[in-house]
């Protein structure tokens, strides 16, 4: 006797529908990438991934997509205490503020950078003087990267804080401990999750990042991310190549992905919990 | 219309939520599921209603086999545990739906739509809410509303999941009281869900107890609430006091006083537990025979019109509840750290062999 | 929802530490986010209000613009219907890879955007799968119209599932049920039931995908070829203008894609306003 799987109408037709579409725009494509690199020798694909340029590369992105995250967990957490728990005027337009990086093209926020920060900028002139050169040096990279991945952090952390009941921090106080010991044993532990989720998700972006940095690095030699140095292996018509550091990136991005999902799945049963 | 569930099965992963169950509910019946959390009864609902789907075993409503036909095409209305009234549409409207969604050659005209849901409103006594949106209404507006909402489209079977589960205490017992009046007024079967076992008791013409996935028994409440067919229905129903003891050809030996058990007539001599309920436990200062048991009173407490107490036993560690009258507390003047003898009124007797399964009733 | 005050009250640090956070996270803010948004316009509108009128006349800039639009007109709309139907079938049924699928869906918010057209390029160009097939019927998708339009799509894909998802999952599926049991067919309970309940959800996400899609630059740049007047979008085309320093003009035409991206930040607080009623 046939009993139908699922109440609801309409499963054979979307999920179809969301299967076939997933496969010919985002995994077909995506699977070009794999085969290509498979076609290739491998020797070929460990020596261009291997050369000094893409060494160099991998620790420059890696270094700064690290620096720029752990950089936004610090300011990350205070925009989104100060947003979560007190009131001020135009609090409003800062908190719809907040969600600029995500809302702006990369390519604007990449030339606006730049024009601050570099010899005339408006920053660039006080910095340089005094020997802090941020275009064309990896700390601008750093601050392209900030800039980009700000919100993760404070949109993962500031709904923690504004659903973390009043009562247990009034409860911890009651037990006797300090205003200092609240936020150490009690809060922090609630936030770390959603932080932690928030620092991933900046360092994931970090890595992959190129309209907001491309700008802001000038291409110079010791400025070359790794994404960009991709699109300079096509301009040479060297799609191998290309394909070989797309793979790298890909597998690192994948982990990455799948990390970042489970970290959230424990994060959501740690908060069912309560 | 009546329902015959015939050995529905249900599995959920390695959940097995029914178990080969079967029951029927006449017309126009009101009949309730009860049983603890997770014992199926919900399950059984939504698989009547078409929300689910049996593993194996079929339903059949008013005779057709209904198993294969979606929960729109069965004339049954269900009333959800948490109400599921739409919530970015009105009273009206929300009661109006069943009624605007039937295809164009059976749905009337839109002012007999309007006037089919104020004669439902009148009835549920919420026709001064029509315009209100459901956020701005109790949680026994919104019920009547439900359950106004699924009698729109005229249903054959009236199904409740745990009808009055979220409401507080007096709106529930106000409820249960207008369940039945409407019920006998419209004349339509109804089955409902509940793991309050005085709702069910109170409210419906039979009561099927369920307990993991198999149902215990079938019966009337008074049958159900007398002639328990197994400790569990007899616990379930009430607070208990046990008594172990054996039985022997048709007579139990519980305690100091032996109870004839007819239907034990064949019995070898084996373990048995005697229960009752607190009220049936008479106390007094002397003992009465041999078939009293001394006790002392541990703690009493006045709860409305009646009297708790605690009392332990002097022969073993059992610990007895009983019930008695405010007057009759009074009139033994009892106190806490008296001795007293206790004397069973009443007292059913089930062997206490664990591998016994209990029967299925039907009536 | 708390008063304000009733939060106040409860964060109870002392007021000296709580004006000194508000004022850091404030500076930083404004030193970190205001300061670039201030850029776009004082730069853009360095020469005058004619010089920026006429960056943003000139024929390539409009090209890019017409491109542009034409790129949202057809991701967003397709890549929405895709965000709907995975919704549903993610929130409204329980099967077997339902969380692979989510995780899925999720693919083009991890791979970085050089990457995202190098895809096409593989696929569609000149030594890819079908490039030589495209070349003998003189079809062009790398380096023309197509090209982009794919690349936007890609990079869109998730956006509008991304926010319907959650919001889907929270509502449960009870109202559905109860449209079913009441007789409604599928479309019935989608556009009379679910529609209305995710509408707010929905308008974001569109909103959303919608930025993305003008906005997009690394995977658009891969795939357009930078022939300008033809498959530049409008961040290729500021692109271009500034790398010939004719900052002015990169300015003027970025500071259309500022504007946009202020309108989307508004459309947010309303939308949230609007859910939370």
């Amino acid at each position: 006797m046939k009993t139908k799987r699922n109440i609801l109408p309409g499963f054979g037709i979307s999920t179809g529908f969301t299967m076939t579409y997933m496969s010919l725009v985002v995994l077909i494509p995506l699977s070009a990438v794999f085969l290509k690199a498979a076609s290739v020798d491998w020797s070929q694909f460990w020596t261009t991934i291997t050369a000094p340029r893409l060494m160099a590369s991998y620790r420059l992105t890696l270094g700064t997509s690290f620096i720029s995250a752990c950089l936004n967990a610090m300011f990350g957490l205070l925009v989104a205490w100060v947003l979560a728990r007190y009131e001020f005027p135009l609090k409003r337009i800062v908190d719809a503020l907040v969600d600029l990086p995500f809302a702006l093209p990369t390519a604007v926020a990449g030339i606006a950078l730049t024009a601050i920060y570099s010899q005339n900028g408006w920053f660039g002139r006080y910095l340089e003087p005094i020997g802090i050169k941020v275009a064309f040096t990896p700390l601008g990279i750093v601050v392209a990267l900030m800039f980009v991945g700000l919100p993760f952090v404070v949109r993962n952390v500031q709904p923690v804080l504004e659903d973390l009941d009043k009562e247990i921090e009034e409860a911890a106080r009651s037990l006797g401990a300090t205003r200092w010991q609240t936020f150490r044993l009690v809060i922090v532990p609630t936030i770390l999750p959603a932080l932690l989720t928030g620092f991933a998700l900046a360092f994931a972006r970090g890595l992959g990042e190129y309209g907001s940095v491309v700008f802001i690095s000038g291409n110079l030699p010791n400025t070359q991310i790794t994404s960009l140095l991709i699109n300079t292996k096509l301009e040479q018509y060297d799609s191998a190549g290309a394909t070989a550091i797309a793979v790298v990136m890909l597998v690192i991005s994948f982990a990455l992905l799948l990390g970042i999902n489970l970290l959230q799945a424990r994060t959501r049963r740690f908060q069912e919990a309560v | 219309m009546s329902i015959d569930i015939k050995s529905v099965s249900k599995t959920f992963g390695t959940f097995e939520a029914l178990k080969n169950v079967s029951l029927s509910v006449g017309d126009a019946e009101l009949v309730a599921l009860l049983g603890p959390s997770g014992s199926g009864k919900t399950t059984l609902l939504r698989i009547i209603a078409g929300l689910d789907t049996p593993d194996t075993g079929s339903i059949l409503l008013n005779g057709d086999d209904a198993t294969n036909r979606g929960a729109g095409d069965r004339g049954v209305g269900f009333v959800f545990q948490h109400y599921a009234l739409f919530r970015h549409m009105t009273v009206m409207e929300n009661v109006a739906f069943g009624l605007r969604v039937q295809p164009k050659s059976i749905r009337k005209s839109k002012a007999d739509i309007r006037d089919r849901v104020m004669t439902l409103l009148k009835l549920v006594q919420l026709d001064w809410v029509a315009q209100r949106y459901p956020a701005q209404l109790s949680g026994g507006q919104r019920q009547r509303i439900a359950l106004a909402r699924a009698l729109a489209v005229e249903p054959k079977v009236l199904l409740l999941d745990e009808p009055f589960g979220a409401l507080d205490a007096r709106v529930r017992r106000e409820l249960r009281t207008w369940l039945r009046r409407l019920h006998d007024e419209i004349n339509v079967s109804c089955v409902f869900v509940t793991h309050d076992q005085e709702e069910a008791l109170e409210v419906s013409d039979r009561v099927a107890i369920l307990d993991s996935g198999r149902i215990e028994q079938v019966g009337t409440p008074q049958n159900v609430y007398d002639n328990p067919a197994n400790p569990f229905v007899y616990s379930f129903l009430g607070n208990v006091n046990l008594f172990h003891g054996r039985v022997k050809e048709g007579k139990a030996t519980v305690g100091d006083f032996e109870v004839d058990t007819p239907e034990y007539r064949n019995a070898s001599d084996s373990p048995a537990v005697g229960y009752s309920r607190p009220h049936e436990l008479e106390l007094s200062r002397e003992r009465s025979g041999n078939d009293s048991l001394s006790a002392v009173i541990l703690q009493i407490q006045a709860v409305g019109p009646n009297v708790k107490l605690r009392l332990k036993r002097t022969e073993s560690e059992d610990i007895l509840e009983a019930e008695i009258t405010r007057e009759k507390l009074r009139e033994l003047e009892l106190k806490t750290g008296e001795s007293v003898f206790v004397k069973p009124r009443l007292v059913r007797v089930f062997i206490a062999d664990p591998s016994e399964t209990p029967l299925n009733y039907q009536i | 929802m708390e008063s304000s005050q009733q939060r106040a009250r409860a964060h109870s640090e002392n007021p000296i530490v709580r004006y000194l956070l508000i004022g850091s996270a404030l500076l930083f803010l404004a030193f970190f986010l205001v300061t670039p948004l201030l850029t776009v316009f004082i730069e853009a509108f360095d020469k005058g209000w004619d010089a920026y009128r006429a960056a943003i006349v000139e024929p390539d800039a409009l090209s890019s613009i017409y491109l542009s639009l034409m790129a949202v007109a057809i991701a967003v709309p397709v890549n929405t219907l895709f965000g709907v139907a995975a919704a549903w079938s993610i929130t409204k049924f329980d099967f077997i890879g339902k969380n692979i699928l989510v995780t899925l869906v999720d693919i083009p918010f991890a791979v970085s955007p050089i990457i995202s057209g190098l895809i096409f390029v593989l696929m569609f160009g000149a030594q890819g799968w079908i490039g030589p097939w495209l070349a003998e019927h003189d079809i062009r998708i790398i380096f023309a119209v197509p090209g982009i339009i794919l690349a936007t799509m890609f990079v869109t894909v998730p956006f509008v599932a991304r926010e319907l998802i959650p919001h889907m999952q929270a509502q449960g599926r009870e109202e559905e049920e109860a449209a079913l049991v009441l007789g409604a067919t599928g479309l019935q309970t989608f556009f009379r039931v679910t529609l209305p309940n995710i509408r707010w959800s929905l308008m974001y996400g569109i909103i959303l995908c919608t930025a993305r899609a003008m906005g997009e630059f690394g995977a658009v740049a891969v795939v357009s070829g930078h022939i300008r007047g033809q498959t530049n979008t409008i961040p290729l085309h500021v692109e271009i203008l500034y790398n010939e320093y004719n900052f002015v003009g990169a300015f003027a035409v970025a500071s259309l894609l500022t504007l946009m991206a202020i309108v989307t930040l508004a459309l947010k607080k309303i939308v949230e306003w609007k859910i939370s009623e």
